[in-house]
């Protein structure tokens, strides 16, 4: 390839891809080390009990077992990203079925599991809170009666069953509503999703001569999980060493600890590697979820399609842990405004503990659930208005330079371009005109979404240096769950330095080796690890120069980069390679060059003389990007089922460093998206989830998804981006669930105010219109 | 237990049985080829996809000891003297291949699909592949790098 000019915005293969397609590449399953033992874990049987006592006797006594923990194991020692209120074996209480209660390591895995059947614990059920709603009631069982003293990072104004409330407000809501020609209001409820990446988490621990730990496991980041297992085990970070091999997928499931302090305390007592590797079922049962929700939101406007007002009241289920909770909330409230000029609006949420599966940041991270209620509330307008939904949006749409809710200025915006190149692509007004003809029982509808999302938040680094053969190092610390960051990042450094992609070693992941990022999420690698690799690559570049200047006898201002890892003294054809200055850093003066960058998201604060904001929990959180997608779909009125025909996807990611990988990530994103808005949904009986299992817990196939997917890239450079790049890796699902149920509501001419858009829901909304 | 044998890409390979092995287990376990991945064990998500006699076939389902005699293909007998197969170029060129975690499974499956329908339309490789599940894609670059190996001329994939 040509890559040694224009590696940015190469439509490059993933550089791991053929080992990956080859059967060559490595999860975690897939490593063994010598005498490895099998971790196996019981989860709790109910909801909310009280634990009465342990008999682990039996087990520890069954042949090829040789460790069984549980919370008696170890001293009080809770976790939590934001809210310390969990600890990895239950203690005291179990708050959810699935809830770890104790672990076995055995010669094998089936061992294991044989051992965790005789473990016998005494329980005293407990009343238990299995909705939001219900755990707001005065009388609700307590499901953390130690809540005030837990350790908070922040005060997320807590009590009872509530684990935060915050809220933002800005202008005058009450004042600018009673001005309005048109008021819409309405509920909206979202469900549990799960995140599914196909590969169920895992982690293999081993304890070296030193007592120190070293971890391989499938995360989303190596800083998260030293952290999470310094705490878990009350060991310093000195002695645990995280490594990254291939990660089957994250969405987010994997930003936290999973198994791996439990592998590690494993591996302590038995001094021997403890490889667990969840089942499905325990995968779904004891892991993590997106929030269930339920919003409440009121949009007024002027005649004239002017939105002046908007009012969201956010309820959160946080389930039996806080985990990221407390900030998924926040961006909810953050994001709930939409991408709009609206002078006054006011958001309040409540996030509230369950006795379920403990909900986390998922792709969109508390995004997808208001804007199902903004975008389908935007429609409710159009109609109400006689304006076209693209058109109201296009008339209030945020542009560059307008101020996000909390302060922010939007430095680079192409929403408006997203929503013209939609309309024109989707032939949107013709297919508009058809909708809702009904032939032979089926109506086709076609809905829109206009969606923002951030790229950002806290700290990241990279460091770059020049290898003995005048080939680069990239050490970053960024996690490649799937996404594609290792090529992305090896683009911009090649770029960077004017060398070929095959020239750059792209360092995995290890907290003995790779620089801290505080990891894969928020969509911000691109954007936040590009612009450490873009100030290191600078300041390599600067060492180099500086060599080469000495070599060549003139000075560093007279230099330029040519590809192929070439400084030549501009206008002359005088020129050292990389591996000249190489051999003369290494082994002459000067020293191996080394270029570093770091810092922390450095974007705008948010402005308390503009915005009011309670209980949040960031002082600024990233850039914004933008998107706008259009759904087409056929809806069976005698059956309800909803069938997307096509879809349109225009996103704006500022600058496509891989454009073949920006449209993966649209793609991936939405048909995720598809899920979500019509068939995924973890359902609990009782407390005890249903449908633990890919049979029941339906994700999207090659049948349920169009072919006819366009994805369109609309680049318009953000300023504060590595070459103008923003993140694509969340807004592709935020979306699908709002522009399905517009275009559901334009073919059959019902709102369906909660998803998923079952053929069931549907059916009966249809019936009762 | 009893020893058989049983043939993986194309050589004999002596394999112990102690009667409820799944033929993934003994493919990743015994014989050390982890390309056939345990995404669900309950043969839905077609991590596990391997040829069994020229079919695609989930290996979790199988017990190792009915094997015997069966000719089976792993992804990881897909490729030729270090070079991937068609197939398998077709998925890396066409951007295909995210987390991989899917795509031993998924390549085998459009495998067979094509040994049986060389030219398979976009509803034939829809459906050929309708058992193997993928979270990161979308199927939007998988159906585009199995419509481009069926396409690119004289190659059988």
């Amino acid at each position: 390839m040509t890559a040694t000019t224009s590696a940015v915005g190469a439509r490059l293969p993933r550089l791991e891809a053929a080992g990956k397609i080859n059967g060559a590449a490595r999860y975690t399953d897939d490593l063994a080390r010598p005498f490895m033992l099998h971790g196996a874990i019981l989860g709790s049987p109910f909801p909310h009990a009280r634990i009465l006592s342990y008999d682990t006797s039996k087990a520890k006594e069954f042949p090829g077992v040789e460790a069984v923990i549980t919370a008696e194991d170890f001293p009080y020692l809770p976790l939590g990203a934001i809210v310390k209120d969990e600890t990895i074996l239950a203690r005291d209480k179990v708050r959810y079925v699935g809830e770890p209660v104790a672990a076995v390591a055995a010669v094998d895995r089936q061992t294991a599991l044989e051992a965790l059947k005789l473990i016998d614990i005494e329980y005293d059920e407990l009343p238990a809170v299995l909705d939001a709603e219900q755990a707001l009631a005065a009388d609700a069982p307590l499901i953390h009666e130690n809540l005030a003293s837990y350790f908070k990072i922040f005060d997320c104004r807590c009590g009872g069953n509530v684990l935060s409330e915050q809220s933002i407000a800005e202008g005058d809501v009450e004042a600018a509503f009673a001005t309005c020609d048109v008021i819409v209001e309405g509920e909206y409820r979202t469900q549990a999703q799960a995140h599914a990446y196909l590969e169920p988490c895992g982690a293999l621990a081993e304890v070296d001569d030193r007592d120190k730990i070293t971890i391989w496991s499938s995360h989303q980041s190596i800083n998260r999980v030293q952290a999470n297992v310094s705490e878990a085990l009350g060991i310093p970070m000195t002695q645990i060493r995280v490594i990254t091999p291939r990660v089957g997928g994250g969405f987010g499931g994997k930003m936290e600890a999973t198994v791996q302090p439990l592998a590690a305390a494993l591996a302590r007592k038995t001094k021997k590697p403890v490889k667990i590797v969840l089942s499905r079922e325990d995968d779904f049962a004891m892991m993590r979820t997106r929030h269930p929700t339920r919003v409440w939101m009121r949009t007024g406007a002027m005649r004239d399609g002017t939105i002046v007002a908007r009012e969201a009241k956010l309820l959160y289920d946080g389930g039996a842990y806080s985990d990221d909770s407390p900030g998924v909330l926040a961006f909810g409230l953050y994001m709930a405004r939409g991408p709009y000029r609206i002078p006054n609006f006011r958001a309040t949420g409540q996030l509230v503990y369950t006795n379920k599966l403990r909900s986390s940041g998922f792709r969109g991270f508390g995004n997808p659930q208001v804007t199902f209620a903004g975008e389908t509330q935007i429609d409710e307008l159009a109609e109400r208005l006689a304006i076209d939904p693209i058109e109201l949006r296009l008339r209030n749409a945020i542009r560059k330079g307008d101020k996000w809710v909390g302060g922010q200025t939007v430095t680079s915006c192409g929403l408006a371009e997203c929503l013209t190149r939609v309309r024109e692509r989707s032939d949107w007004h013709a297919r508009r005109n058809a909708a809702g003809r009904s032939i032979e029982g089926r109506r086709k509808g076609i809905g829109v979404t206009a969606l923002a999302h951030i790229c950002g938040v806290l700290g990241t680094s990279a460091i770059i240096r020049l290898a003995e053969d005048g080939s680069i190092v990239l050490n970053t610390g960024s996690v490649d769950i799937g996404q594609g960051a290792d090529t992305v990042l090896a683009q911009l450094c090649a770029e960077s330095l004017q060398v070929d992609v095959s020239r750059i070693n792209v360092v995995a992941p290890d907290t003995d080796a790779t620089p801290y990022n505080w990891g894969t999420g928020a969509s911000r690698v691109t954007y936040m690890a590009g612009r450490a690799v873009a100030g290191a690559a600078t300041a390599l570049k600067q060492k180099i120069f500086e060599h080469a200047a000495a070599m060549l006898e003139c000075s560093t201002q007279d230099l330029t980069l040519a590809p192929g890892g070439i400084v030549a003294v501009a206008g002359t054809d005088r020129k050292v390679s990389f591996f000249d200055v190489s051999l003369r850093s290494h082994y002459g003066v000067g020293g191996p060059p080394i270029g570093e960058h770091a810092f922390v998201y450095d974007g705008e604060p948010f402005d308390p003389k503009r915005s009011t904001m309670v209980g949040f929990p960031f002082s600024n959180l990233g850039v914004h990007m933008f998107g706008a997608q259009v759904v087409e779909v056929e809806v069976d009125e005698d059956t309800g089922k909803v069938t997307p025909l096509a879809a349109w996807l225009s996103h704006d990611v500022g600058r496509a460093i891989n454009p073949l990988a920006v449209e993966g990530q649209i793609q991936g994103g939405f048909v995720q998206g598809l899920g979500y808005a019509l068939c995924e949904e973890l359902v609990w009986d009782d407390g005890r989830l249903t449908n633990p299992t890919m049979m029941d817990y339906k994700i999207p196939g090659t049948l349920d998804v169009p072919l006819a997917i366009e994805t369109i890239i609309v680049e318009e450079p953000e300023p504060s981006g590595p070459f103008g790049a923003k993140g694509v890796g969340e807004p592709g699902i935020i979306g699908a669930a709002p522009s399905v149920a517009n275009a559901v509501a334009s073919a059959v001419g019902v709102r369906i105010h909660q998803i998923p858009l079952t053929p069931e829901r549907v059916f009966d909304a249809i019936a009762r219109s | 237990m009893s020893t058989i044998t049983i043939k993986v890409n194309g050589r004999p390979r002596k394999i112990a049985i102690e009667g409820g092995e799944t033929l993934l287990e003994v493919l990743r376990v015994q014989l050390g080829l982890t390309g056939a991945k345990r995404g669900c064990n309950q043969g839905v998500c077609g991590s596990c996809t391997v040829l069994i006699d020229g079919r695609a076939a989930r290996a979790c389902l199988h017990l190792a000891g009915l094997a015997e005699h069966a000719d089976i293909v792993t992804v990881e007998g897909l490729a030729s003297d270090g070079e991937l197969s068609p197939m398998q170029q077709a998925f890396v060129d066409a951007g295909a291949v995210q987390c991989g975690f899917c795509m031993p499974g998924m390549v085998i499956a459009a495998t067979a699909l094509v040994a049986e329908n060389p030219k398979p339309n976009d509803e034939e490789i829809r459906e050929g592949l309708a058992g193997n599940l993928c979270r990161c894609s979308g199927y939007v670059k998988v159906v585009e790098a199995i419509r481009q190996a069926v396409h690119s001329k004289g190659t059988a994939p």
